[in-house]
């Protein structure tokens, strides 16, 4: 019921936001995305773990994202686990264990928290701080391929791609150096 | 001057210039250690020694205040990467886990005797299935970056289950990766120096260093850093404050004490040689009392000699009374005055020094040393005067004559007479106030002791609030012969206080354990290990299915079989890790006296421990203490108080007894002893009235006055007998009594509180005794 209002509500941000297609740029994005109220929606990922694992694991459950900079990822498949990204913070609850680390200490972790996160809050100084922006498509349709500046980050992560239509996203693509890679797709 | 004379003088020259010898030789400290008492129980004594000197003395918190956040981030990053490179600093944790590599290999090398999840059960098929489902679901998740390279040599995720154990549960806040107050507002350091922290002038240099790298922190990081502030707190940081405060208010007081004595000697005598005669008794007790601690007590504390200042009030009397009493001025010194008022003030000194006898037993080595200073001081002022002076007056020796202001003050006195019955009302008034307050006029607190500010000691309250330290203040406490034996009885009491962590009466404990399991434990932890045939099968059965093949963890495989072949690490591989550091806070000893180690015990948020539950839960574990620092420190404190309250009585008994062998009259006695009590009676209740509670200190002042008191009673009982010499004995005791409040009142203007307490006591409780002591003698005797 809250889900279905908060989908209504959604679109009706987006019906109000400038949709103009002669400023579709990076500036006009964030402003779209900025406009999402706090919201939850279903979530499906496979990841490639190709130099440890045989097949993919799958996973799926529930993204609750509170601008400007909490991210919740609730795995319900397989097994039940919590992680809270929480402003410089990261909590992972699993199995009964609660595990806190700290974002700054693993830049390999932020990278990835960072790109979903700023991308959701529209926080464009944040993501350019992180990452170089290269936005193609249109309002309806836009791709947004985040690189990250920090040559660490880059070999880990070669790249993340975020796919979206006017203020939803609905898919994060993520590519490490090594090979590995991961497809989220979110459905509201 | 006669022969008998000459000897004197002679002798006198010989004993200063031996004084003067021991003096040169003399260490002089200012740490306050020796205030605090020494402690008769094995526990206690180890207490003290770790406050003292051990590792909880050389932790050094360091705060980054002012600027903003990301400032103050880049300034803990920068001010600890300068300590770490200084050699002052044994370790440096800032929280930025980047400096943390040594302890991430050793953990890794260490998993399986370290992890306290080992045991048969977790390397059965079952017991892998389930820790690397974990470790795979993790493997999942954003984290999964962290642990995939791990996972080969570590699917069952003992690395992160060691990191856990070993987290406080309550660690610091984070804020831009480095540690800071709840409130956000300071960035946090912890600093161990290699110094002990009874090392006060390599303290004093660790501090000075830790300040130049912040400044060159600051300077580098430039315009932002504008405005930010290092604080820094902890015991040693507290000795080199008390230090510095103590040396400041002794060259202080002892100058300025010294410049009013004068000036006021100058204004009564008008004469540079009678000043200068007057001050040879004050400067020859000094060094007699200064050398006389020097051999007692090997050593001479700074606040003694900031005492210092209180004895020139007293030992100027002497002088005082002999210039100004002296019936023919133009030869001060002569036979009349001997035997006149010499057996007065001879009595005089007896009594204080009886009084100071109180201090000398107080169980106290500071205090100790301040009897035995003024002792031997006075003996030696009071000798001098007597013996050694009078062969030094020039041939036509005089002082102005005293006798005009002298007449104002009998006048004066005899008016006092009227006030005698009031005087009476108010001090049994007093007297009824300090009996109604019962023990709460008393302060029980050891802190009254402390010469640090109450501001100060509140932010390292606060500090170590943030940090999320154990609070220090209760520690489960066990002992053995070996460090092993003391780390096989850490881990008995961790599995008693376990059991209160799950009833939730307990939020956690800091165990070295944890960092350094016994070698038992160890070995145990290890044979549970399975061998290699055995854990291929239930590899292979646990990943039945899974996308992780068994070929993959090849490395796993290897790892448990070197660590099943492995002896117990020692305490020396910990060397170079911050687990060492940690370690060396938590067990202490040696192996010809036996280690101790000590378990921080944390209670939850907002809740205080319940000891006596806690105490029932290590009853289980022989040997086992429950320590409460605070109760036990505020304890050996009350203890060494009722001590001083006892010797106190035994002085003021002597003092008594002198009076009775001296005066041989009960009412006499009881004439001069009367004033004695008004006063003390008067000023203890002012204090409590003002507010302040009476502490150890007070009762010294209180016994001083007693001691400056008793000359002016004696000498009003005197001049009930006597009453010729009483204009010039007035001028000598306003005078006597002039130098001792400017002196003593100087000293209550200290904020160190060992002279303000004794400062503000006996400079109204010489005024008061003074006036009492005129406004309650009996009457002359009608023929005179």
């Amino acid at each position: 019921m809250r889900r279905a209002a908060l989908a209504i509500l959604a679109c009706a941000m987006t019906a109000l936001a400038p949709t103009f297609a002669a400023g579709w740029d990076v500036g006009a994005l964030m402003a779209l995305l900025r406009a999402n109220p706090a919201g939850r929606a279903h979530f499906v990922e496979t990841k490639e773990i190709t130099s440890l694992l045989d097949r993919p694991l799958e996973s799926s459950g529930e993204l609750t994202f509170t601008p400007p900079d909490r991210l919740e990822k609730h795995v319900t498949s397989p097994g039940d686990e919590r992680l809270v990204a929480d402003r410089e913070r990261l909590v992972i609850e699993q199995g009964g264990r609660r595990q806190e680390l700290l974002l700054a200490d693993y830049p390999q972790v932020a990278v990835l928290i960072e790109s979903i996160r700023a991308t959701l809050a529209g926080d464009r100084a944040a993501l350019e701080r992180t990452y170089t922006l290269q936005l193609s498509g249109d309002a309806p349709a836009w791709r947004l391929v985040l690189k990250p500046r920090d040559a660490a980050a880059a070999k880990l992560v070669t790249r993340v791609t975020i796919e979206g239509s006017q203020a939803r996203v609905q898919r994060v693509a993520v590519e490490q150096a090594d090979g590995d890679r991961s497809l989220m797709r979110i459905i509201p | 001057m006669s022969a008998r004379r000459g000897l004197a003088v002679a002798l006198w020259v010989a004993a200063l210039a031996l004084c003067a010898l021991q003096v040169a030789r003399t260490r002089f400290v200012a740490d306050l250690s020796s205030f605090l008492p020494a402690a008769p129980s094995a526990e206690q004594r180890l207490l003290v020694e770790q406050l003292r000197d051990g590792a909880l003395s050389r932790v050094m918190l360091l705060g980054i205040e002012g600027a903003d956040a990301a400032t103050r981030a880049v300034l803990s990053r920068s001010l600890a990467g300068r300590l770490r490179a200084d050699a002052r600093f044994a370790t440096v944790a800032n929280g930025a886990s980047d400096n943390l590599a040594r302890d991430k290999d050793f953990i890794f090398d260490h998993r399986y005797a370290l992890s306290p999840r080992a045991g048969p059960d977790r390397y059965t098929a079952a017991g892998l299935r389930s820790s690397i489902g974990a470790t795979l679901a993790l493997l999942a998740s954003p984290a999964g970056v962290l642990v995939k390279p791990l996972v080969p040599r570590d699917p069952t995720g003992e690395t992160i289950a060691v990191l856990e154990s070993l987290r406080p549960a309550q660690g610091p806040r984070t804020g831009d990766g480095v540690w800071v107050s709840r409130d956000g507002a300071r960035a946090l350091l912890v600093a161990r120096t290699r110094a002990s922290g009874a090392d006060i002038a390599a303290q004093a240099e660790a501090l000075d260093a830790a300040q130049r790298a912040f400044d060159a922190a600051a300077a580098q990081t430039g315009a932002a850093a504008h405005g930010a502030r290092l604080a820094a707190t902890g015991a040693g940081v507290f000795s080199v404050r008390s230090r510095a405060l103590i040396e400041h208010d002794v060259v202080r007081f002892s100058l300025l004490g010294t410049a009013i004595v004068a000036a006021l000697l100058l204004a009564a005598y008008r004469s540079a040689t009678a000043l200068a005669l007057g001050l040879v008794p004050v400067v020859s007790g000094a060094l007699a009392g200064v050398a006389a601690v020097s051999l007692g007590f090997g050593v001479v504390h700074g606040i003694t000699l900031g005492f210092g200042t209180t004895l020139i009030g007293e030992a100027v009397d002497y002088a005082i009374y002999l210039f100004v009493q002296s019936e023919r001025a133009e030869r001060a010194g002569d036979a009349q005055w001997l035997a006149g008022f010499w057996p007065t003030v001879r009595l005089g000194v007896l009594t204080s020094i009886a009084g100071f006898s109180a201090l000398l037993f107080s169980g106290l080595p500071g205090l100790a040393q301040l009897g035995l200073y003024s002792i031997a001081g006075l003996a030696a002022a009071a000798l001098v005067t007597r013996f050694v002076l009078p062969g030094l007056l020039p041939a036509r020796f005089r002082v102005r004559d005293l006798s005009g202001a002298g007449r104002v003050l009998a006048a004066g006195a005899e008016r006092a007479r009227a006030l005698r019955w009031p005087i009476a009302a108010a001090a049994l008034l007093a007297l009824g106030f300090i009996a109604s307050r019962g023990p709460a006029a008393w302060d029980p607190d050891i802190a009254s002791l402390n010469p640090i500010s109450a501001a100060d000691r509140a932010l390292d309250a606060k500090m170590r609030a943030d940090l999320g330290a154990a609070d220090g203040r209760h520690l489960a406490v066990v002992r053995g012969a070996s460090l092993d034996a003391a780390l096989e009885a850490a881990e008995r009491a961790g599995r008693a206080l376990d059991a209160e962590v799950a009833a939730g009466r307990l939020a956690g404990y800091d165990s070295p354990a944890r960092m350094l399991p016994s070698a038992g434990t160890q070995r145990a932890r290890l044979a549970s290990l399975p061998a290699e045939g055995a854990l291929r099968a239930n590899l292979r059965e646990a990943l039945a299915g899974s996308a992780l093949r068994a070929e993959r963890l090849e490395p796993f495989v290897a790892d448990v079989q070197r660590a099943r072949g492995a002896a117990p690490f020692t305490r020396a591989e910990l060397a170079g890790t911050t687990l060492e550091a940690a370690l060396d806070g938590m067990l202490v000893g040696d192996d010809a006296h036996g280690w101790t180690a000590m378990l921080g015990l944390r209670a939850a948020p907002g809740a205080s421990l319940d000891a006596a539950a806690l105490r029932a839960a290590l009853a289980a574990v022989p040997g086992a203490l429950l320590l409460d620092v605070k109760g036990e420190l505020d304890a050996l404190y009350a203890g060494y108080f009722r001590r001083a309250l006892a010797m106190s009585a035994v002085g003021l008994a002597v003092i008594v007894l002198l009076l009775f062998a001296a005066l041989r009259s009960p009412a006499r006695v009881a004439a001069v002893m009367a004033p004695l009590v008004a006063g003390v009676a008067i000023v203890a209740a002012g204090h409590l009235v003002l507010g302040t509670r009476l502490s150890i200190l007070h009762l010294v002042g209180l016994l001083l006055v007693v001691a400056v008191g008793s000359n002016y009673a004696l000498f009003f009982d005197r001049l009930r007998r006597a009453p010729a010499a009483v204009e010039r004995t007035l001028a000598s005791l306003a005078l006597a009594n002039a130098t001792t409040v400017a002196s003593f009142g100087l000293l209550s203007l200290s904020s160190i509180p060992v002279l303000h307490a004794i400062g503000s006591t006996v400079a109204a409780g010489a005024v008061l005794t003074l006036a009492f002591s005129a406004a309650l003698a009996p009457p002359a005797p009608r023929h005179a």
